[in-house]
């Protein structure tokens, strides 16, 4: 029994990370429509960047969170404004392409700057665990969740209660309605892209700490993100929340009951028999076809 | 900078002609991906070799010269440099390929090629035992890891065990040659449980640990996640204690990493750079670990570098005793060498099925322990 609380805390905190790392790219390729494969690059941008601000410059770990956001956001806009507003209106398959080929030279950059030997982030948290009855859990990884919560509530309230939300809903509905009522299309893509990539670059921030930061660190992530994304449906916020839990109880009790060696295999065997059952994803609104 | 680029160019434009002067030794490392940091310390090491090597004028009258490449820690990509150093650039002998599973990637290629390659760091019994007569290997199989430890299973106490192993040919190989010895010493085998090699997070298999019957958990993996787990075992309260093995740990880089963490965990090691006088060879040793040092180098990367350093050693001796920098030359050469190496002399002893040996050194296995933020070796 204790061993199945262990595991449930557990759930908790993974689910937390994980569902970070599906509200950014909700955003981006569930409403943007773009097939994202710089996100795990941005993950792995903000876990630099925290090492850069904490260990080179010297700054205090909480700066150097909102430090990785802005910087994040910052490439985001800069790879939408180079590489996908001329692509706009062209076909999946070329940004797609375009988009691969950022995250290869992104990742080489990553490479030539850092090098291929982990790093490591201190952080002001006691190493000792917080003990509870037959549980434990690190302080950090506490922060952490805490601090993804506040992400996605801020992330959702944007989207649904203020009015840079409501029209990049509608931009990406009706590009041509949207404009005609006066909402600055460009702005909109620029900026939906933007929060996104601060989002990958938060979660870097957050769980390159909890972790190693190596070049690399990138590529699991996005693969766990995308599965998160088609698990709780295309662009639906809540979805991917819920998706992330999902995925993190699957590997948890996979692990811890069936087989560690088959351990990412088990999120996925989830998200194929989504595919199958329930192809828009489980949480996916229903849509109007034509 | 403009300079160095004309020069760089220069030589890439050269290397066409140089090539005739100087001889090549092919390796093939990972350089990117999960086991980025330990190969890039065999690079290191080699390089110094090398230098030393040229300095003192070279083999046969010709300097050598590093052909390196990354093989991103995927056995595919292992395969595929083997094919190039071979094919392409001309290599008569390579020092490869880190990991186990790379290194079974890349025997075929040296089959088919008749080219001998001396494996500096991979641990699974299958490569020496299967029959490939290309293979010359300076590191432990886990089997003499595991004979090393049965020495001294009594003092340490130990009733049973768990085993956390990367998912690949090297962990699976060290649970099965461990769990062996284990058993014939009537010690308990409990959980076996795995990991991806990419993983980054181990707490479901650490949270079975916590509530098996088990007092010792024996951990095979390198340094990255072997800092993620004292990191998330620690965090889950698990309080047994751990033994590593594998020769991957650079412990410095773990007391570093991994911080309080890591005290009272023990690892099985093949070098003592923290004590070069206990070393076989002490001289050598200080010299290697001076000259570490004088490049910049980050001293955790000793226990990882010196293999790629008695490996270029060990394959410039082979194409000296050769003659000629022939592949069958070589390959016939290489069970004539003796090199006195940083951890015990190399010679090769045949292994495996008979006229097809692989050759296989037998060096030092130490048994170190981490006590507060220091290394030291565990007295038995």
């Amino acid at each position: 029994m204790s061993e199945f609380l262990q595991h449930l805390v557990n759930t908790l905190v993974l689910g937390g990370t994980y569902a970070l790392l599906g509200i950014g790219l909700t955003l981006i390729f569930g409403i943007m429509n773009v097939v994202n494969f710089t996100h795990g690059v941005l993950y792995t941008f903000g876990a630099y960047v925290m090492f850069i601000v904490v260990h080179q410059l010297g700054l205090n770990f909480f700066l150097a969170l909102p430090v990785a956001v802005v910087a994040g956001w910052i490439l985001g806009a800069v790879i939408e404004l180079t590489l996908l507003r001329p692509l706009r209106g062209s076909d999946i398959d070329t940004t797609m392409l375009v988009m691969i080929g950022a995250w290869i030279a992104m990742q080489s950059g990553a490479l030539w700057i850092w090098g291929g030997v982990a790093k490591s982030v201190a952080t002001p948290f006691p190493e000792a665990p917080l003990v509870l009855g037959p549980v434990s859990v690190s302080w950090l990884r506490l922060f952490v969740l805490a601090a993804a919560g506040l992400l996605i509530v801020v992330t959702y309230l944007l989207i649904n209660r203020t009015r840079l939300g409501c029209a990049m809903r509608a931009t990406f509905q009706d590009e041509d309605t949207a404009s005609l009522m006066g909402v600055n299309v460009d702005l909109i893509y620029t900026s939906t892209f933007a929060i996104g990539s601060s989002l990958a670059a938060a979660a870097g921030a957050l769980l390159g700490p909890v972790y190693v930061i190596s070049p690399q660190m990138g590529d699991l992530a996005a693969v766990k993100a995308f599965a998160i994304v088609i698990l709780g449906g295309l662009g639906n916020i809540t979805g991917a929340v819920i998706g992330g839990f999902i995925l993190a109880l699957a590997e948890e009790l996979g692990a811890g009951y069936v087989s560690s060696g088959y351990r990412d295999a088990m999120g996925f065997l989830i998200i194929i028999a989504v595919l199958i059952f329930k192809p828009t994803g489980l949480f996916a609104r229903s849509e109007r076809i034509g | 900078m403009r300079r160095t680029i004309k020069y760089v160019l220069a030589a890439a434009l050269l290397s066409g002609t140089a090539s005739a002067e100087t001889i090549k030794i092919g390796v093939n490392e990972p350089l990117t991906g999960a086991f980025a940091a330990s190969g890039t310390y065999v690079v290191n090491g080699a390089k110094i070799a090398a230098d030393e090597i040229n300095a003192k004028g070279g083999i046969l009258g010709k300097k050598i010269e590093l052909v390196i490449e990354d093989n991103k820690s995927n056995p595919t990509e292992a395969a595929a440099v083997a094919e190039k150093l071979i094919t392409s650039d001309k290599t008569p002998v390579l020092m490869g390929a880190w990991g186990s599973s790379l290194t079974l990637a890349v025997m075929p290629k040296l089959t088919e090629y008749e080219t001998p390659m001396l494996v500096e760091t991979s641990s699974s019994g299958k490569i020496t035992t299967s029959g490939n007569p290309y293979i010359f290997r300076i590191s432990p199989p886990s089997s003499v890891e595991a004979a090393a430890f049965k020495n001294i299973v009594d003092k340490l106490n130990l009733k049973k065990v768990d085993f956390l192993v990367i998912n690949n040919d090297w962990g699976r190989g060290t649970a099965d040659d461990f769990g062996r010895m284990f058993k014939e010493k009537g010690i308990g085998v409990g959980l076996v449980e795995t990991m991806d090699q990419g993983a980054q997070d181990m707490s479901a298999q650490l949270s079975k640990f916590k509530s098996s019957d088990s007092e010792t958990i024996i951990v095979t993996t390198s340094v990255d996640q072997l800092t993620l787990i004292f990191k998330q075992a620690a965090a889950l309260g698990l309080k047994k204690r751990i033994i590593t093995t594998g020769g991957s740990q650079n412990p410095d880089q773990i007391i570093a990493q991994a911080g309080a963490a890591a005290n009272g965990t023990m690892h099985l090691t093949t070098f003592l750079p923290w004590l070069p006088d206990k070393t076989p060879n002490p001289e050598a040793t200080n010299y290697f670990i001076s000259e570490w040092k004088k490049r910049g180098f980050d001293f955790a990367g000793c226990t990882e570098s010196f293999r790629g350093y008695d490996g270029i050693r060990t394959v410039a001796a082979a194409i000296e005793k050769a003659g000629k920098a022939e592949p069958a030359a070589i390959k016939a050469a290489f069970w004539d060498v003796k090199v006195k190496g940083l951890n015990g002399d190399i010679v090769f002893h045949k292994s495996g099925p008979e006229g097809k040996e692989s050759g296989q050194s037998q060096p030092n296995v130490y048994l170190i322990e981490i006590e507060d933020g220091k290394v030291g070796l565990k007295n038995l």
